[in-house]
């Protein structure tokens, strides 16, 4: 009897080793293949974060503007080598609107890529704040340009008034000097980023409506200071060019003026590129 | 007995009928009259103000160039002394038109609600939504509508040295889209700066300060910009 009982006894511990040592296969089983499937997902994205495109500039990413469009281009150059372009408006905001249906932010979208292309062609590696019909903030579009080292502003516009056929450059007006103290840690109030820039804008303003005004005959010989909102906050050399306008009747008249302004805003660019100089850049200080 | 009674209604339905036809012709000739529109009854009264002396008033609208450039314009009318009136008086009138309506700067439909005037010379106009609304969209618009604002009250009110744009009582960060609003433009350019160097700047209490991308190449402004810029920094 005493026997039987141990003999069953023996049975049981034997039943119950044997499932223990299957639970901890199990148990190692699970976690080696939990440790194999993390470490497999980690080295999978190691190489996006830890190598960009070589596209995309190592001072370009901006995680607030994830929409931001980077151009092939070669390495870049110390000194001016970006260009960020801002077909204004967008989304729900059409901006100018003429009696032809014309949209002004459908145009600058339009317009932006051959800008674009007549950019590229100069060497220059440009950025755009949309490339779809969506509408940016103010402060989004000026932070793709904040984030950026080397490069200058240029917002596109078609407008509802003004001569057809002109185009006018315009910079930023006086901004209220900022107290002392704040600049002196190197910081810039972000409500007046362009302050600092205001002196370069001009150059690059007068650059461009230079050019501009040879091609379209009744355009202003120099650029014109108007406080622009989205200039304000942009801490780069920064303009806005307004072409006239969407009153125009047949859309084909405002396409022919595309080329042109393309190619001034181009010409105009690489004009002021030896006067924006980063501090450090062989040679170039002035 | 039925029939009888709906021949009775007809009867008199169309007896009634031209009474009905009559009141509802009535009814369409007395059209609904705005808020904006009582306003602008309410506030044009102040133009016209036959107690006071009549003076020549100049008055900035577009120029017929068309190249957005404003052409001053003299009117005659019974100023006020007092300078919120007076500044009422004239943007109403500006508001109001010039004889060519191809030469207005502002929105036909829009209305001065209010003015205000600070001890430190800075004016605050206080305009409907439809000096917003209705602008015609575009840098060259928007900035001669307030250029046509600033420099109306430049000549016809000394006194106002800024000139802060409200809509509807809110500040608004855009005209129509271009123009920013959130600062104030200046009227007299000699007495606002003044004005600016003899108090300190209370935005910067509330500004976002913004760090350069990259310290290392950041550009260094303070010293590799021309001398008038560096001047000015100085100055700041």
């Amino acid at each position: 009897m005493l026997l039987k009982v141990r003999n069953r006894d023996d049975k049981q511990r034997r039943w119950m080793m044997q499932n223990s040592i299957g639970y901890a296969c199990f148990a190692l089983f699970f976690c080696a293949a939990i440790f194999l499937t993390v470490s497999g997902q980690s080295s999978a994205q190691a190489p996006t974060t830890q190598n960009p495109p070589a596209s995309v500039a190592p001072q370009s990413a901006n995680p607030q503007t994830p929409n931001a469009v980077f151009s092939d281009s070669p390495r870049p150059r110390p000194g001016l080598n970006i260009v960020v372009l801002d077909p204004a408006h967008g989304g729900t905001d059409t901006g100018a609107r003429g009696t032809g249906g014309i949209r002004e932010s459908e145009i600058v979208l339009q317009f932006a890529l051959q800008v674009r292309r007549a950019l590229e062609a100069q060497g220059f590696q440009v950025i755009q704040t949309r490339m779809a019909n969506e509408n940016p903030s103010f402060d989004d579009r000026s932070a793709m340009a904040n984030a950026q080292v080397g490069a200058v502003f240029v917002s596109l516009h078609v407008s509802s008034t003004g001569r057809p056929g002109t185009v006018r450059v315009y910079v930023n007006s006086d901004l209220p000097p900022t107290s002392g103290g704040r600049e002196a840690s190197g910081l810039i109030p972000w409500d007046r980023a362009q302050a600092p820039f205001l002196f370069l804008s001009h150059k690059l303003g007068d650059f461009v409506q230079g050019n501009l005004a040879v091609r379209f005959r009744g355009s202003p010989g120099s650029a014109q200071a108007a406080a622009i909102r989205q200039l304000r906050t942009t801490a780069a050399p920064a303009i806005a060019v307004e072409i006239s306008s969407v009153s125009v009747n047949d859309r084909l008249d405002l396409d022919r003026l595309v080329p042109g302004v393309a190619e001034a805003i181009a010409r105009g660019v690489t004009d002021f590129r030896p006067s924006y100089v980063v501090a450090g850049s062989p040679g170039g200080l002035r | 007995m039925v029939l009888g009674g709906l021949l009775g209604a007809v009867i008199i339905a169309g007896l009634y009928f031209p009474i009905l036809k009559q009141r509802v012709k009535q009814t369409a000739k007395l059209q609904p009259q705005s808020e904006e529109q009582a306003r602008r009854e309410l506030t044009q009264s102040l133009t016209a103000n036959p107690t006071e002396a009549r003076v020549n008033a100049k008055l900035f609208w577009a120029s017929n160039a068309h190249d957005g450039s404003l052409t001053p314009v003299t009117v005659e009318l019974p100023l006020s002394n007092e300078p919120v009136l007076r500044a009422k008086q004239v943007l109403n009138t500006l508001l109001a038109g010039p004889a060519d309506p191809e030469l207005r700067t502002l929105p036909p439909d829009a209305v001065l609600l209010a003015f205000y005037l600070l001890p430190d010379g800075t004016g605050i106009a206080d305009f409907s939504e439809a000096m917003a609304s209705s602008i015609p969209s575009g840098i060259e618009s928007e900035q001669r509508a307030v250029d046509s604002i600033t420099r109306t009250l430049a000549a016809n009110v000394p006194q106002i040295t800024r000139l802060k744009i409200l809509i509807h009582g809110q500040e608004v960060e855009t005209l129509g889209g271009h123009l920013d609003l959130t600062g104030s433009f200046v009227v007299n350019p000699r007495a606002a700066q003044a004005a600016s160097s003899a108090q300190p700047d209370l935005l910067t209490s509330s500004s976002i300060l913004l760090e350069p991308p990259s310290p290392g190449a950041a550009i260094d402004t303070r010293e590799h910009l021309p001398a008038n810029l560096r001047e000015y920094r100085q100055q700041i």
